[in-house]
Formats: C-alpha cells, structure tokens, sequence
C-alpha cells in the first residue's frame, strides 16, 4: 500500500468531513459530504475492496447526496443553519475522540503491517453473497423496499386536508 | 513506512467523532443525518480495515458487512430525509429544537 | 501483419515505457496511466470536434440546407473556429452566484465524463483502465454527474437554472434505473462485471455467419433499444431534452455559463454521449468483434470505432427527426413503460440461459417479451380515454 496515496486521502477526507460537519451553508455542507465519502471510498480502493469503494460512491453520491440537495430544496427556507451550536455536544465529540484515541494507541497489537491477500474478485462477492449470506440479501431487499414505501408515504400530501 | 492497522483506526475514530460533532452540536435536522451517515461510513471502514488486516485467507465477512450497512444507510438517509420534508410541512422549521410538541 | 497491425498501439505504448526499464514500479504505472491518458483524450477531444462539425453538417441535410461549409474543406476547420470563438469569449459569473460551486461544476461534469471512458474495451488488449467491476465504475462515475447538474443549477442562482437542473435530475434518475437493469442481463449471462469478459464472451459466429452479439438475441435487441433510449436520456439529447429546451428555459443549467465553461458542459455532453454509445457497443454490439468472420483481418480498434460512428450517426439521425417530448411524457414512459420492459428483459434472459442457450431459448425468450410487450401496450393505451371526436355548432 501506497503511503503517500494514504496521507493525500487522509488529509482529503478528513477535511472533507469536517467541512461538512461545520460549514454554515447547507449546500456546501451537502457538497462536502459528497466528497467525504468519494475520500472513503479511496480508502476502499486502497484496502483492495474495489467493489465495496464503487457501491459507496454509486450510492452515496449518486444517490444520497442528490437526496440530501432535493430535501435542502424543498425546505428552502433554513437554507443557513442559524440555530447557535450546541458547544455541550461540542466537548463530548472531543471527549470520546479522546477515549477512543487513547485506546487505540494503547493497544500492540494494532502495529501490524497488511498480509498478502489474493485480489477480492466480483464474483467471489457474487457467490458469498448468493450462498452464505442469502437472507441477509433478502431482508435487505425487503428493508429497502418498506424504506420505499414508507418513505412515500411520509412525503405524501393529505389530500383531504388540503 | 506503510499504513498499519492502527492509522485506519485512527483514521475512522476521527471521523466518528466528526459525525458525532455533527449530530450533537448543530440544530439542522439534515445536518444531524449528515453526522449519522459520516458515524456509519466510519464503522464501514472499521470493517474493512479489520477485515484486510486479519489472517489471511478468510471469508470476505467484513466486505459483506460494509455492503449490507451501506444498504441499510441509505434506507435510514431516504426515511430520514422524508421525515424531514414531512416535518418541515407541519412546523415550517428544520431545526430540531422547536420540534417540542408531541401533538401534531 | 494482421495481429502486428491490430496490436500497434499496444506496441507504440511498450516501446514508449522501454526507456523507463529499470524504474521503480511507481513510475511505470504512473507514466503508463500518463500514456492512456493522453491517448485517450487526443482521440476522444478530435472526435468530440469531428462530431461537432459533423452533427451540424448532417442536421444540415436533414433540413435541406448546406451547414457550415465556410471554415476549411467542406467546413472541416469549423471546430477551430469555434474554439477561438469560445476560449476570447468573456467569462461571465453572475453577481449573486455561488462562486466556488458555479467554478466547479463544469469542471467536475467534465471530469466524470472523460473518467466513464476509461473501462471501455477500445480493442483487442486496448482497454485504458482495466477493472473488475468496470461496468459497476461506469455507472458509479456517471451518477455523479448529477450531482454536478445539480451545482451548476445551484451556483447560477437563476430560475432557469434550476429550473433546467431540476429537470435533468429528475429525468436522469427516472432513466438511470432501466440504463443500469438492462445491463443486468448481460452481466447475467457473462457472469462478470469487466467489460473485457463481456466482450471476450462475445466471440464466435452459430451457423458461421451470425455473430454471437447479445444483440442478436431477443432479450439482447430489447435491451439494446431500451439501453439506448435511455442513453438518449442520460445525455440530454433530442427528443429528450427538455433540461435545455432553448424554447422555454434559455439553456437549462448552462444558462449562466459562456466562454470556455459554456464549451466544458458542451464537451462533457458529447464525451458523455460517447462513452454511453462506447458501452451500448461494448455491451451488446461485440465490442471490438468484427461482424463476419471473413473480416477479423480488420484490426479490432477499427470494428470498435465502426460501430461507435453508426451509433452516433442515429443519435444524430434522432436529433434532426424528432420533436421534443413533455416531461410528464419522459416520466410517464419511464416509469410505466421503460422499467417493466427491462425487468422483462431480466426474465427473457434467463428463460434463454435454461432453455439452452440455442434456437428454443431464442424463441422462449422472444415469447416472454412479446408477451410484456402486448400486455403492456394495452394497459398503457390512452387512446382509450379519448372519444369519438364530436362537433358543437352554434344554433
């Protein structure tokens, strides 16, 4: 693995992250949020799990991204996050970075080096996930069709109310 | 210098902790769904990470997880974003502070 | 000398890297990307010109006029011209635009574009960027030129804008859905997401003369069709663009650009269009197979770039006969018709694989569409809600 590829990134995503977390104006924010996970899913690339890294950035910028634009359309009155931040909330985030920093450095065993693996082809992923992890795939599928569904029926105008 | 296990952990406990900033601090409803996607896709990379450091050669478990968690994320994100659209209807607000009336 | 010619870029490209021999691996692959880099936008920016003049010339006919025949032999040069025109034209940001996502937005839909095109197999071990899941990579690199729509409507801040992004998105979400599941059956029956083994399973002639292209196949023609309508959608092409209908938005997202970025949309359409047909080729029409046994001594780039030619020639054909359609009709036809039929498909090819592969899974297949088809054309039939015509006279 490449270890300038991994500073560039890191230092991408991580930027990205926080600008989305941050920035004031939503757009942006959504924009940011888009190229987050375009950084994590290098990071996939990287890991050599190509596959995973392209179903991230199909879904998650071609899909949820352009969801997140169309909802700060439709409610385009609070375009600006005006609301104060919430500085409690601020100090805990820090706090358990700081937890979790700190168990991860204190733990050996996390220094160690990738292993030699044999490239994760597409059609290993296939037959896994016809086999092993076939009702998985289909309670997903269920998921995601209710979540359609439901999704539906909550932006649906009340006609009768009108 | 190659990147070890540790960096990638320290990598997504970061950006766990930028969604959790995110879904604790701001008052934007869709910037709350912004922090939870971020806490997800940082537990995605756990997995991975995890996955392409273990003992070779294993099962691609972790790449399965990562897959049907990206799925499930983005059912939440499309209910997520329909609840706000929904809510902004009624209350005409995205801020999650003056959603405080439990009667519609 | 047929294979030395069919494989001379590959050969171009070795003796290109041989000065770099004892490099480290870093720099090989970084100048070999280079190399594919390079080559594959000075073939694809003298196509895009080509096509730009040609498009015009062949509208021209169409309508009965001559087209540009000013610039050059036979108005060849015209491309030039309007590169000079475009690049001293003024660049024009509006006062109230959000500067950084209208900057970025030509950028980024130019960026996706040339990088759709890097999984398309061009010839035979000429494929520029060779993935496992390169047809997963295509579709994952084109969603996000919704995304950069989406920015230019946005950082205009005018109506037409996004008005025109609005209308994009919506019709590229609607299509993108039946231009991904009808690549689901040949994905299927390959048994691989590289387009180099769609390509490669492809190969051989039944009976000696007709090709063993997917297109050939019943579910493969349907999906072929639905593949290219859709890719008429998803390049915003005649008859379905409505994003930029000049009549009633101006230009859609791209109103408030001129100058270079003007040109940067008008190249990514093209590249876009491009890299769609490049894969509707790859995808259905054999790729770089040539059609008849006989001519396999053709190198296979030039198969490749044959096809590619036909192809546009019929998006450009669609442009100077068809009207432009509502979008309650774009949407109607996508959702009622579109993707019914291209699940259909799914179900054709597979009645195909388990009937054998031969001439009873040709016609098994055939009756399972012909069937959807009928069903749905009489489900879908307005022509029910209207009457026979009656007349009121005044008295």
């Amino acid at each position: 693995m490449n270890s300038a590829a991994f500073v560039v990134i890191a230092i991408l995503t991580l930027a990205a992250a926080f600008a989305s977390a941050t920035l004031q104006k939503l757009m942006h924010a959504a924009l940011m949020f888009a190229l987050t996970f375009v950084g994590i899913a290098a990071f996939f690339f990287l890991l050599g799990a190509e596959f995973v890294g392209l179903v991230q950035v199909f879904v998650y910028v071609g899909a949820v991204a352009v969801l997140i634009v169309f909802t700060i359309l439709l409610t385009r009155r609070d375009v600006q996050d005006t609301g104060k931040p919430n500085w409690g909330g601020a100090i805990i985030a820090i706090a358990v970075f700081g937890g979790l920093l700190w168990a991860i450095l204190k733990t050996p065993a996390l220094f160690i080096a990738a292993p030699q693996i044999e490239a994760l082809t597409v059609k290993r992923i296939g037959g896994v996930l016809m086999t092993d992890y076939v009702w998985p795939l289909q309670c997903v599928g269920l998921l995601l069709t209710a979540a359609l569904i439901g999704a539906l029926i909550l932006v649906m105008e009340d006609r009768d109310e009108g | 210098m190659t990147p070890t296990l540790q960096l990638f952990l320290v990598i997504s406990a970061t950006l766990f902790c930028i969604g959790l900033l995110a879904v604790l601090s701001r008052r934007h409803a869709i910037f709350i769904l912004i922090g939870i996607e971020l806490m997800l896709a940082a537990a995605n990379l756990n997995f991975i990470a995890f996955w392409r450091f273990g003992p070779q050669p294993q099962p691609p478990t972790g790449v399965m997880i990562a897959i049907f968690s990206i799925a499930i994320a983005a059912a939440e994100a499309v209910v997520g974003l329909a609840m706000v659209i929904a809510v902004y209807r009624h209350y005409r607000t995205t801020n999650v502070d003056q959603f405080d009336q439990l009667k519609g | 000398m047929s294979d030395s010619l069919d494989q001379i870029f590959i050969r171009i490209k070795q003796l290109l890297l041989a000065p770099l021999a004892g490099a480290p691996d870093w720099v090989m692959q970084i100048a070999s990307a280079l190399i594919n880099i390079f080559a594959l936008l000075g073939v694809f920016l003298t196509l895009f010109a080509l096509i730009s003049v040609l498009e015009r010339k062949i509208l021209a006919r169409i309508q009965n006029r001559y087209g540009p025949n000013r610039v050059g032999p036979f108005g060849l040069f015209q491309p030039v011209a309007d590169g000079i025109k475009m690049l001293i034209k003024e660049d024009i940001v509006p006062a109230r635009a959000d500067k950084v996502v209208h900057f970025l937005a030509p950028i980024l839909i130019a960026a996706t574009a040339i990088l759709a095109l890097g999984v398309i197999p061009y010839g035979r071990n000429m494929t520029p960027f060779a993935i496992d899941g390169g047809i997963l990579f295509f579709f994952a690199v084109g969603s996000t030129t919704e995304l950069a729509v989406f920015m230019a409507g946005w950082g205009s801040n005018n109506k037409f804008s996004m008005l025109g992004a609005m209308r994009a998105i919506a019709q590229m979400i609607s299509y993108e859905l039946p231009l991904i599941i009808t690549t689901f059956p040949v994905v299927m029956v390959v048994g691989a997401l590289s387009p180099d083994a769609i390509v490669v399973a492809q190969n051989g002639y039944s009976f000696g003369v007709v090709p063993h292209w997917f297109v050939t196949t019943p579910w493969g023609a349907a999906a072929f069709i639905l593949f290219f309508v859709s890719g008429l959608v998803e390049s915003n092409r005649t008859p379905f663009d409505v994003p930029e209908g000049e009549s009633e938005i101006v230009a859609g997202h791209m109103t408030e650009y001129s100058g270079f970025k003007y040109a940067t949309f008008f190249m990514a359409e093209y590249i876009g269009m491009f890299a769609i047909s490049g894969l509707a080729v790859t995808l259905f029409l054999g790729g770089w197979h040539a059609p008849i046994r006989g001519l396999e001594f053709i190198p296979s780039y030039v198969w490749f770039f044959v096809k590619l030619s036909i192809l546009l020639f019929i998006y450009i054909w669609i442009r100077g006969t068809l009207p432009r359609t509502r979008i309650d009709q774009i949407m109607n036809f996508a959702w009622k018709f579109m993707l019914p039929m291209a699940f259909t498909c799914l179900v054709a090819a597979a009645v195909w694989h388990y009937a054998g592969r031969g001439v009873a899974g040709w016609l098994w297949s055939l009756a399972v569409l012909g069937i959807v088809y009928i069903a749905l054309s009489i489900l879908l039939d307005t022509r029910k809600k209207f009457g026979t015509r009656t007349y009121r006279f005044a008295e």
